[in-house]
């Protein structure tokens, strides 16, 4: 099985964020930089997925800044065999994002092309079904767990209520949603062994796109209310505001 | 006229609530472009509620009917609302689970972006901008869509539901082209309990390690209950610990809600938690630790011992729901 993931490099979720001088990005300094959780899902089930097979090879690809080479080396000390950087400081349109993807993917003989869901940092949650899109083919998003056999692929995928179950055939991609897996950390061996690894740096350059980003701001401070009181004698109180004050109830 | 097109979603037959909310959003967006709405129902047979779409804001219901279109069909859906989406000057979907597959399907065949979970839309210089949460609702980014259609999802619970148009669309259909299926969509397996979904609840009822144990939950099960519409949600640490289903999780790495009303009980408010449940509209928070986070963006707290609070609090919501 040859199987690619593709990773992005986003700030740790434990982050403050603070605009910066542009109003339309945030400021970096300071900030730790992990590789996005949900793609984390994806590098594992790629490594399982190999290790079941006792063949083949795994391939990460990040779209990024030279910064990302960090993210990448991560993907690798996980057990990823190689890696691609395509180095562009990325898009707010996601599709211009998705088309450079595509476009290092296509034709390299991938049975399967995972992504996480979507990158926490943005938002987008669409990068992984436009590639598949764009190279016609079928594509499972948001995929909580995960059998792949004999060229064939069942999954299910959380929907408001209830559980989806689909099924397609290989090449397919694949996004990652929480619960398909639990990822493995890098073992000491893993880290050193990553060091050794290849990784291509290739430059990319993206279109213009149709989407601009014109701000950035932090949301309205919400005003701390007010303690109603302590223990559970405070409790028609509260629903007394709840109900005349708030009208929530 | 230019015009917008409003994908609605349906599921076993009957229309799904957040349809009406993307009808209202569309409808909204079409006032300050001068433009109509059409509303686009797929489906292998009649809808319930498809009749309500008039009132909340189409001037007319486009049927796209087909026998695979019973359940979601990927493929099918795509091709569809494609064939037809290259006529309008907006997509509006909703960032459902559906809405969050379909839209960049459509738009990647309509050769264009597309922008996911906005909370407010609105048009400067002709063109339609929209405002979404970023960094999990830690900052708001604003955008303006140059595409042609603007494709859009809205987040659920959002945008407000408007039921004045009062006058029936008018009916009309799509032809479904025909499509190469890459996807099947076997079924849908109910959970055991029909629960509403933490992201479309009017009320959140979420429990944190202060619970202590799984079994607790069921103080909050009771809550919900209670309530009447509410839906249990949970930490990540919980949910990490395996204490419940991921699906329930709210923060930056599960899902961002905007309920009417958010309970959070022994959860200290951590900053990723934060992000995903600061927009509810009213939050209580139930905390032993006076000087938990989690005050700081509370509306309303009891400090105490969540064991003795929460039973209370269900006791008097019974009450006052039974007056």
């Amino acid at each position: 099985m040859k199987i690619a993931v593709c990773l992005k490099r986003v700030p740790d979720t434990t982050a403050k964020i603070v605009v910066g001088g542009d109003g339309k990005s945030i400021d970096e300094s300071g900030v730790k930089f992990v590789p996005n959780p949900y793609d984390e899902y994806a590098l594992e089930a790629a490594i399982a997925l190999k290790e079941k097979a006792g063949a083949g090879e795994t391939v990460v690809v990040a779209l990024g800044t030279d910064a990302a080479q960090e993210t990448i080396r991560t993907a690798l000390a996980m057990g990823i065999d190689r890696g691609v950087l395509l180095q562009s400081p990325g898009s707010a349109d996601g599709f211009e994002v998705a088309k450079a993807i595509a476009a290092e993917l296509k034709g390299q003989g991938y049975d399967l092309i995972l992504f996480g869901k979507m990158a926490v940092d943005d938002y987008n949650h669409q990068v992984g079904v436009m590639v598949a899109e764009l190279l016609e083919l079928p594509c499972v998003s948001a995929v909580s767990a995960l059998t792949v056999e004999g060229g064939a692929l069942t999954a299910e995928r959380e929907i408001e209520g209830g559980v989806e179950q689909l099924a397609c055939q290989l090449p397919a991609v694949v996004t990652a949603d929480k619960g398909i897996n639990t990822p493995r950390l890098p073992s000491l061996k893993g880290i050193m062994a990553a060091k050794k690894k290849p990784l291509e740096t290739k430059p990319v350059s993206l279109g213009a796109g149709s989407i601009t980003v014109t701000s950035l701001a932090l949301p309205p401070e919400r005003q701390a209310g007010k303690i109603v009181g302590e223990g559970p004698d405070a409790v028609p109180a509260l629903v007394q505001l709840l109900r005349t004050e708030a009208k929530v109830i | 006229m230019a015009a917008i097109l409003a994908v609605t979603e349906q599921r076993g037959g009957a229309l799904r609530k957040v349809s009406l909310e993307v009808i209202s959003a569309a409808r909204a967006l079409a006032d300050q472009l001068g433009a109509s709405v059409d509303a686009i129902v797929l489906s292998n047979g009649a809808v319930d509620g498809a009749g309500n779409l008039g009132s909340a804001g189409a001037d007319q219901v486009l049927a796209a009917s087909h026998d695979a279109f019973g359940l979601y069909s990927p493929d099918g859906y795509a091709a569809t609302i494609a064939s037809i989406g290259g006529n309008y000057a907006a997509i509006v979907f909703a960032a459902s689970a559906m809405g969050r597959d379909l839209a960049p399907r459509v738009a990647a065949r309509l050769g264009t972006g597309c922008a996911t979970d906005v909370t407010g839309l609105g048009v400067e210089g002709g063109k339609v901008t929209a405002t979404r949460p970023v960094y999990a609702g830690k900052a708001i980014q604003k955008i303006t869509l140059g595409g042609s259609p603007a494709v859009v999802s809205i987040r659920p619970n959002t945008f407000p539901v408007s039921t004045g148009a009062g006058k029936a669309g008018a009916a009309g259909t799509v032809a479904v082209p025909a499509f190469a299926t890459r996807v099947t969509v076997k079924g849908v397996k109910a959970p055991e309990q029909a629960a509403l979904d933490v992201t479309e609840a009017p009320i959140v009822v979420s429990g944190g390690r202060g619970l202590k144990e799984p079994g607790n939950f069921k103080l909050l099960e009771d809550l919900a209950a209670a309530f009447g519409s509410a839906a249990v949600g949970a930490s990540r640490a919980v949910v990490d610990a395996g204490w419940r289903e991921h699906g329930a999780q709210v923060g930056q790495t599960g899902k961002t809600v905007a309920p009417t009303l958010y309970v959070a009980v022994g959860i200290s408010g951590a900053i990723q938690h934060l992000a995903g449940m600061r927009t509810s509209k009213v939050i209580v928070a139930i905390n032993k630790d006076k000087d938990a986070p989690i005050f700081k963006v509370a509306d309303y707290g009891i400090v105490g011992d969540l064991f003795e609070v929460v039973p209370r609090l269900t006791d008097e919501v019974k009450k006052l729901r039974a007056e």
